[in-house]
């Protein structure tokens, strides 16, 4: 029984592990030996990794760029909930303003990032607009819909009970439409860590973005490599925090949907 | 009545857009009034500068998603349609997909330069996997009574896909393409902005550098009008395609 166990584990460490390891092995030894110089090889990228980013720089650019990250995507969040749900309980509200969020959200969000410059600078105030005003509209829009797709049955009920407004607020709006406003924040995620990193693109004096580009036009192509490879392990991280804390909050919603999916 | 309070709400903005720089309140110059930029708008598109640089835009933008939407298609029903492969794949796609795909913007500049290249490499980068992981989700959701029948009747591959899995994958993959639709947008728009490849990203930034603050706008307000014509025009593709599925469509939660 224990070794069946153990040999299902075993194979699905091996499924898990297998193709990233084949590539891996694939990137190492088909760039040995290479002389280009937009493909060092993998050992010298590696390498770098360590001396360029175990260095005085993570307080210097990664830091930095993550609490810029950090605040601007939380106050796009609280912004985009207050919002939403002032706008997805009234429906007058709703028919007036839709037309407009449908244009201010279809704005690609790096073309705000010269204005902000005009208004603000490039200081960190710019950073932290530029990802407000990005992330905002998929937890905005999300929360609108989950909020319309409260139960109205339980709505009357909590009607007819006089149930306050704060009490309302927290046992039933915001958990009846949390599984939408996860997804708008899932969203929402992804497009502040592109936001984060064109902002400092753009202008800036340190941060990740930054650095990658410094890299780039100086010709130092192992040091921006790892650039690329720290931003995608960020990424992933980040990814896999938000999925944490997801499964963590709406355990009652996985497993009402799980119990549904078995029974039905 | 519900689009007069639409057109209200707009109206409503333009008004605010008017009055806020004319008030004072934030400088003229950094925020001209709706009027200045409408005017500058109706300049701009008397110019064929502007309709070349929309042009440009609007093929990396088509290009991008059209080679994500195939690509996505046909690699996510061969992984999705094969046990094996599904879950040797899971955790590659987990990794590869949370890479934002601006951090490549260094690597294209420096291969491909401000060619089209770099920016159908960052577009179809950033759009696959948003078709991929719905078309995913959509051969998963195939009926298992519906595939073991097709297997029954000794239904080759082809037709198996044809008529089992292709039917049930549809309403995701157009889930997909509506999302990829957008993100390409704004892919195309930040290649634009940030390496330089011709475009309205790339006129907004000369606008900006070289003070012409309301073509800046404009640029502004075009790329806005296309979003929203994009997003239109996704969901009226998603009607055409299917108007048997229009109730029963949802997004799939990854």
């Amino acid at each position: 029984m224990s070794s069946d166990r153990a040999i299902q584990i075993v194979r699905q460490m091996a499924l898990a592990m297998g193709l990233p390891a084949l590539l891996f092995v694939a990137w190492w030894i088909s760039s040995s030996g290479s002389e280009s110089i937009f493909f060092p090889p993998l050992s010298n990228i590696l390498r770098t990794f360590a001396d360029v980013w175990f260095s005085p720089r993570i307080m210097h650019d990664v830091v930095p760029s993550l609490v810029r990250l950090f605040i601007g995507y939380l106050s796009a969040v609280a912004l985009g909930l207050a919002l939403g749900i002032a706008i997805g309980a009234s429906r007058r509200m709703r028919q007036v303003i839709e037309p407009v969020l449908e244009f201010l959200r279809a704005i690609p969000p790096p073309v705000l990032v010269p204005i902000f410059m005009l208004f603000v600078g490039i200081g960190d105030m710019m950073k932290m607009l530029v990802i407000i005003s990005g992330c905002v509209w998929p937890v905005l829009l999300n929360t609108v819909a989950g909020v319309r797709a409260l139960d109205s049955v339980l709505e009357e009920v909590i009607r007819c009970y006089r149930i306050g407004m704060v009490a309302r607020l927290w046992y039933f709006v915001l958990p009846g439409a949390s599984p939408q406003i996860f997804a708008g924040m899932r969203q929402a995620l992804s497009i502040g860590i592109i936001l984060m990193v064109i902002s400092e693109m753009f202008a800036a004096s340190n941060g990740l973005g930054f650095s990658l580009v410094q890299f780039q036009r100086s010709f130092a192509i192992p040091e921006m490599w790892t650039g690329i490879i720290l931003l995608g392990l960020i990424g992933i991280l980040l990814a896999f925090i938000f999925r944490f804390v997801e499964n963590w909050m709406l355990a009652w919603y996985f497993g009402l949907r799980r119990s549904q999916r078995e029974s039905s | 009545m519900t689009w007069v309070r639409g057109i209200g709400g707009l109206i409503g903005l333009a008004i605010v857009l008017e009055a806020v720089p004319r008030s004072g309140a934030v400088s003229p110059l950094y925020f001209p009034p709706f009027s200045t930029i409408m005017v500058a708008l109706a300049e701009e598109v008397e110019r064929a500068s502007f309709w070349s640089a929309l042009g440009k835009t609007l093929e990396s933008w088509a290009l991008g998603l059209a080679i994500a939407v195939c690509a996505g298609a046909v690699i996510g029903i061969a992984i999705g349609s094969s046990a094996l492969l599904r879950e040797t794949t899971r955790s590659t796609i987990e990794f590869l997909r949370p890479i934002p795909s601006v951090a490549l913007i260094p690597l294209v500049t420096l291969l491909f330069g401000t060619t089209l290249k770099s920016n159908l490499i960052l577009v179809v980068y950033a759009s696959f996997w948003q078709v991929l992981i719905q078309v995913l989700y959509g051969v998963q959701d195939v009926d298992p009574l519906a595939r073991e029948t097709a297997r029954s009747y000794r239904l080759s591959r082809w037709e198996q896909i044809r008529y089992v899995i292709w039917p049930t994958t549809l309403p995701y993959l157009m889930t997909g393409v509506r999302l990829a639709a957008a993100v390409a947008l704004i892919l195309t728009i930040t290649a634009e902005l940030v390496i330089g490849t011709p475009g309205l990203g790339k006129e907004l930034f000369l606008a900006q550098t070289s003070g012409a603050y309301e073509i800046m706008y404009v640029y502004v307000v075009v790329t806005g009008i296309i979003g929203v014509i994009v997003n239109v025009l996704a969901r009226a593709l998603e009607r055409a395609v299917m108007p048997w599925h229009s109730s029963l469509r949802t997004e799939a939660m990854p």
